[in-house]
């Protein structure tokens, strides 16, 4: 997993609340044997017609905000399905944080296995932060995950909070199954005891 | 003495491997399904770090999002479902996971047949790469669905790395009134809780009309958790689950089941256990729902409107629900018993079960699908088929002018060939209306098996009530 310390880029706002994974990745493109190229399957059916023509006006397809690294949502962000291939299809578009006022559980959680950081703010200051990036490709931010901290386009500072372990992990890239490994004894043991305690579950 | 526990916190003590200081925990995880959509990258993972499936006899695979609900006897058409299908079986074999083919009368959608094996049992954690993993809670077992790199981190170590939920109760207190389903209970109280006010909880269903619920009630229940937010429901394990498993080819046998059973009985919540939140809903008030817009939440009793966005008061709740409206073609006002339909879709890991398709013979048997509108029926497993076809449910079904197909996930998610076309509008006993979910443009108006079969029959939705004999 690449490492998150410090990002710096442009904040693109998607004002939208509860958007559903099936929004942000539609079936169809769950169909890949791949974690790879899901860019182009980002938020289908709000870029592209059913003709597959692309529909303009879509904001991380507007000049300005071609290269966004931040997106800027509404409360609830991707609820719905456990597919990981949301969060793969953001990072294949270049989005390594995103903030909102709330997420779904199972998303937040895959951002952080795919090196993406989610970030909860109270709804007053996500939108400030969504004013910012209503400015285009002057919205730059800068989220400086070590400090905990993002500064917005006027030099404005935002506190946010963050789980201790994850965010180390996010420092420092780490892979959670090689950190799991090292409590291999502590697995074998917990198998030795329910062996014994629920017998019934091995066959 | 003791703190009093709630059942959540019984199994995840009992789960506990390893917790560092920052309150981090380890937990075991004593079974892991597996289907073919969110599990390649996951195995890919572990052949590219060298590592085995830690414990594969804790597994259990089966292929359902992809598979075609017609003939299957020349395999599946579309190339890569075809390719993740494979992926799948041959992933299986390449790592020893047991995995139940699409020509195996076991086959179907994945929290359909752990149930009907046994796998599923009490006092247990289940994972899947899937959302609605939460349909295991039924059974007093903490099951939640997870992304795929965790299905990697489970099929490698047994285990996640987690933090406690916190602990929910919602008590549907009184009688179920007439017409009213399982279904109408979940539906009623994700319309209370919104779709995000679960998020963090575990919510424990209590109750009357609960515990009333037969097993197959129950799963509709706790599948439905996830779109309240929660990523797990459950139920305390009584003699209904223990009837229900006895006998199941994977539960335990004679020798192991008394020793299982007197264990199972102790995880129900003490008295006096403490929740984060306590809510009482009376099952009385409850009547047979359906929903209007593009969240589960957006749910109306089916004697009620199509709500006017103009009513909301917040900028972005008025803007969401307009923007519903327009999606769905509806106005303001409208009766929802006004609102014609295209399709009818009956099966899923929500309502696919044996319980779910007898309320829909008894609503249809003698009756007709209206002019104009497909019927579709699919069972959740070869096994709910055969039981199906055995009590003769099938002939009531064709007779009506139903299709009687394969077991899948089919429309709930139209990743295999049955899916809305654009502007359809669908009667659906399936979990999620939201856009395009049931296809590019389709319409989902979620309800019961029995408010999906009265809505074939009038051709548009309908109160079951009416119908019933």
């Amino acid at each position: 997993m690449e490492k998150f310390d410090r990002l710096t880029g442009v904040a693109a706002p998607l004002p939208l609340v509860n958007v559903d994974t099936d929004k942000i990745i539609p079936k169809q493109f769950l169909k890949t044997i791949k974690r790879t190229g899901l860019a182009e399957g980002l938020f289908y059916e709000m870029r592209f017609d059913e003709a597959g023509k692309p529909k303009p006006g879509f904001v991380l397809d507007q000049p300005a905000y071609k290269n966004a690294k931040i997106l800027v949502t509404g409360e609830n962000f991707g609820c719905g399905s456990s597919r990981e291939h949301a969060p793969w299809a953001l990072l294949d578009a270049g989005i390594r944080c995103v903030i909102a006022p709330s997420f779904a559980d199972i998303f937040y959680n895959n951002c952080f296995k795919n090196g993406i950081l989610p970030i909860v703010l109270p709804a007053e200051q996500v939108d400030l932060l969504m004013d910012d990036a209503q400015r285009g490709a002057n919205a730059v931010v800068t989220v400086d995950l070590e400090k905990q901290e993002i500064t917005g386009p006027d030099g404005g500072i935002l506190h946010f909070d963050v789980d201790a372990f994850r965010k180390h992990c996010l420092l420092n890239g780490l892979d959670d199954i090689g950190l799991t490994q090292q409590k291999a004894d502590k697995i074998a043991a917990y198998e030795a005891r329910q062996r014994t305690s629920q017998p019934w579950l091995n066959p | 003495m003791a703190q009093p526990r709630t059942l959540f916190d019984k199994i995840w003590d009992s789960h506990l491997v390893d917790r560092q200081d920052d309150g981090t925990c380890l937990i075991y995880i004593d079974r892991h399904l597996v289907h073919e959509v969110t599990s390649p990258q996951a195995f890919e993972g572990l052949r590219l770090a060298g590592r085995k499936v830690h414990r594969p006899e804790a597994a259990l695979a089966v292929a359902d999002h992809n598979v075609p609900t017609t003939d299957r006897s020349h395999g599946i058409a579309d190339t890569e479902s075809r390719i993740q299908v494979e992926t799948l079986a041959s992933n299986c074999a390449d790592f020893g996971v047991p995995f139940v083919a699409m020509d195996d009368v076991r086959q179907g959608i994945v929290h359909i047949i752990g149930p009907e094996q046994g796998f599923t049992l009490p006092g247990t954690t289940i994972v899947c790469g899937d959302s609605h993993t939460s349909t295991h809670g039924a059974f007093g077992a903490l099951a939640f669905g997870i992304g795929t790199s965790e299905v990697e981190h489970v099929l490698a170590t047994q285990t996640l790395i987690q933090k406690p939920a916190k602990n929910m109760r919602i008590t549907v207190e009184g009688a179920r009134p007439l017409g009213v389903t399982a279904k109408d209970v979940i539906l009623a109280i994700i319309g209370r809780l919104g779709t995000a006010g679960g998020t963090g909880h575990v919510i424990e269903y209590a109750g009357p009309a609960i515990t009333d619920l037969c097993l197959e009630g129950r799963m509709t229940v706790c599948n439905m958790s996830i779109e309240a937010g929660a990523r797990a429901g459950l139920i305390a394990p009584d003699e209904t689950t223990f009837a229900y498993l006895r006998g199941r080819p994977m539960a335990p046998k004679a020798g192991r089941w008394e020793a299982a059973v007197a264990y199972w009985r102790t995880l129900p919540s003490d008295q006096g256990a403490a929740y984060d939140k306590d809510v009482r809903i009376a099952a009385g008030d409850i009547e047979p729902q359906v929903t209007w817009g593009t969240s589960p939440q957006d749910v109306v009793p089916v004697s009620g409107r199509v709500p006017d966005p103009a009513a909301v008061a917040d900028d972005a709740k008025r803007q969401a629900m307009a923007q519903s409206l327009s999606y769905m073609d509806l106005t303001p006002g409208t009766a929802m018993r006004d609102v014609r339909i295209d399709k009818v879709f009956i099966g899923s890991c929500t309502n696919g079960r044996i319980e779910d398709l007898r309320e829909v013979a008894a609503v249809v048997e003698g009756r007709a699908v209206a002019d104009g509108v497909y019927a579709m029926i699919v069972p959740g497993s070869g096994l709910v088929k055969n039981q199906a076809e055995e009590e003769g449910l099938d002939k009531i079904f064709r007779a009506a002018g139903f299709d009687w197909r394969e077991p899948g996930c089919s429309m709930c998610l139209a990743m295999n060939a049955d899916r809305l076309e654009p502007g359809e509008r669908c009667a659906s006993t399936s979990n999620r209306n939201f856009e395009g979910r049931q296809g590019r443009g389709g319409r989902t108006h979620l309800m019961s098996p029995g408010m999906a079969a009265a809505a074939a029959v009038a051709g548009r939705i309908a109160d079951v009530r009416e119908l019933s004999r």
